[in-house]
């Protein structure tokens, strides 16, 4: 028997609704399933107070610091490199064999696992340079990851500016670096800032990175050579060797508090850019 | 002036390749040795993993990462490229502005969260009505479908939206019905990107290490079923690189050389298949 094209049609559209509905549902299961966990457990005295006993008992701050520097340095150096060659692939080149194989080594940078680049941070920075395990070298290797991140949507970014503003810029007489600075790059910020916000929510979310590279020490981090766990190192620790469930959840509530706020920023700056677009 | 500025804004461009090399540089130079020692076909056909007797045989690992990288594209690229299918074609204006970021919110989540997940949650379920130790192939294979689904799915979606308008308006325009017209020319018209999509999606899965720590297992043996324990070659590095010297550890660089060949094909072909156009 056929069945009639009307027929399929429907079952077709019902169940790519329900692929649809299912990858929603993942989602806010993962969410739920943390926070229902992890809200019972959480109070200012768990963000604010120092690690006892391993994670045991007391807080999460001198891992909320940890992160915070190494996402500083990780941003810090990935975030000028990043957007600089940004600015020359968009703005300072015609395509040719330069551009592909430079376009090729991002590309490439972009597929490597994150094991990958703790291995390269580790023989490098930790031990040939000998900075040690240390935020210095945890930043280092996490500026290696998300590089690639940056440079491409600052690079989108830079691309969608119309040709006018340049043309415009030239025309009265302005060199190509004045026309980049004061034409292009303040029309592009918002794209350029999604990126980078993107880059510290990848720098957030990494574990095997910095457990390479920046150690799990347990102190509060005074200087930059010192090692310190970010959120992640530390709910994996305390999951993985069963320290403790309570504070694991809390943990982990924490992180994913921190990335949906971060990625409900990238998207709101995104649309504000998107809209300014349509508007102009 | 302008000229300095254009010097060093290609020194910040070539910044990656340069990365890019160092990695492969480093990574080399501390695991080739070991890998010419011990003999490649040892090395990569060995199935015994003794670092403290100097055998190192990778083969379990490079099995282990096969089969769950396998397990999460048979479940995660049909779901992938259904969502894909939805967000280009039939969900509603508002709906996608939802749909979209969640799915790419799936991307932010970190690792070991879904690991966490797969230990409390997922290998308790498997344990108890498939049988096993829980902490299985399956296990990961269903934690890296989800995770892998933002790459396919954007992926997917960009290339079916690079497709001209025309051709499916030219099948509704012959009668047919939207899905006809989805199946018969959206479809093959989109094949390529998608691939590409799935090809990343691979490497994410293969690359992928903390979650698959959290809910493989880790053993090191062969796997004999989809419920068995199985150590993949990520696994392998960041489960022994805390405490491994000498050859040990230089084993352990010399998977990393294996992973990062197989990433940089994998990624090669997918650059290749992106580029073709129609």
């Amino acid at each position: 028997m056929r069945i009639s094209p009307v027929v399929t049609e429907r079952i077709a559209k019902t169940a790519l609704m329900l692929s649809c509905a299912a990858a929603l549902a993942a989602l806010v299961f993962v969410i739920g399933f943390v926070l229902a966990g992890g809200f019972r457990n959480l109070s200012w005295a768990f963000l604010s107070q120092p690690i006892l006993d391993m994670g045991r008992e007391g807080g999460i701050l001198p891992a909320i610091v940890g992160t915070l520097m190494m996402v500083f340095v990780a941003v810090g150096i990935a975030g000028p490199l990043g957007v600089a060659s940004a600015i020359y692939l968009a703005e300072y080149t015609i395509e040719g064999r330069v551009t592909q194989t430079i376009r090729f080594g991002i590309n490439c940078l972009a597929g490597v696992p994150s094991i990958i680049f703790g291995l390269f941070g580790f023989i490098l920075f930790v031990v040939m340079l000998g900075f040690g395990w240390s935020i210095l070298s945890g930043g280092l290797s996490l500026a290696a990851m998300i590089l690639p991140t940056i440079i491409r949507t600052a690079e989108e970014a830079l691309r969608s500016v119309p040709r006018e503003y340049r043309d415009v810029a030239a025309s009265l007489g302005a060199s190509r670096w004045q026309v980049v600075t004061r034409s292009v790059l303040p029309y592009a910020l918002p794209g350029i800032l999604t990126g980078i916000i993107l880059g510290i929510g990848r720098s957030i979310e990494e574990t095997a990175v910095v457990i390479f590279t920046a150690g799990s020490a347990v102190q509060m981090p005074h200087s930059l050579f010192d090692s310190a766990r970010t959120m992640s190192v530390h709910f994996y620790l305390l999951a993985r060797e069963g320290i403790s469930n309570e504070k694991a959840y809390a943990t982990a509530a924490v992180l994913i508090c921190t990335i949906l706020v971060i990625n409900t920023t990238a998207y709101v700056v995104m649309n504000r850019m998107m809209r300014g677009k349509r508007a102009s | 002036m302008d000229r300095w500025i254009s010097r060093l804004l290609f020194l910040a461009a070539c910044s990656s390749t340069a990365v890019l090399a160092a990695i492969a540089l480093f990574i080399f130079k501390e695991g080739v040795p070991i890998m010419a020692r011990s003999g490649l076909g040892h090395f990569l056909f060995g199935t015994t993993w003794a670092p403290l007797d100097g055998q190192f045989g990778i083969l379990p690992f490079i099995v282990g990462s096969l089969a769950v990288t396998a397990g999460a594209l048979a479940l995660g690229v049909p779901l992938g490229v259904a969502c894909a299918f939805y967000l280009a074609e039939f969900a509603p204006r508002q709906w996608v502005g939802v749909l979209k970021p969640a799915i790419e919110l799936l991307a932010g989540i970190p690792s070991v969260v879904y690991g966490f997940m797969g230990v409390m949650w997922l290998a308790p379920l498997i344990r108890n009505h498939l049988g096993g130790p829980g902490l299985s192939i399956l296990a990961a294979s269903c934690v890296l479908a989800i995770m892998i689904l933002p790459t396919i799915v954007g992926v997917s979606v960009d290339s079916i939206q690079a497709i001209s308008r025309r051709y499916k308006e030219g099948a509704l325009a012959l009668g047919a019905t939207d899905w006809q017209a989805l199946w018969r020319v959206q479809w093959p018209a989109a094949r390529s990107g998608i691939l590409a999509g799935v090809i990343l999606g691979m490497g994410r899965a293969v690359g992928e290490t903390m979650a698959v720590i959290m809910v493989s297992g880790n053993a090191t043996q062969i796997p004999d079923s989809l419920l068995d324990s199985a150590r993949t070659l990520t696994a392998n590095i960041a489960i022994e690189m805390g405490y491994a010297v000498g050859a040990h550890r230089q084993a352990l660089f010399a998977t990393g050389v294996v992973l990062f060949f197989f990433i940089m094909i994998l990624n090669t072909i997918a650059l290749r298949v992106a580029r073709r156009r129609f």
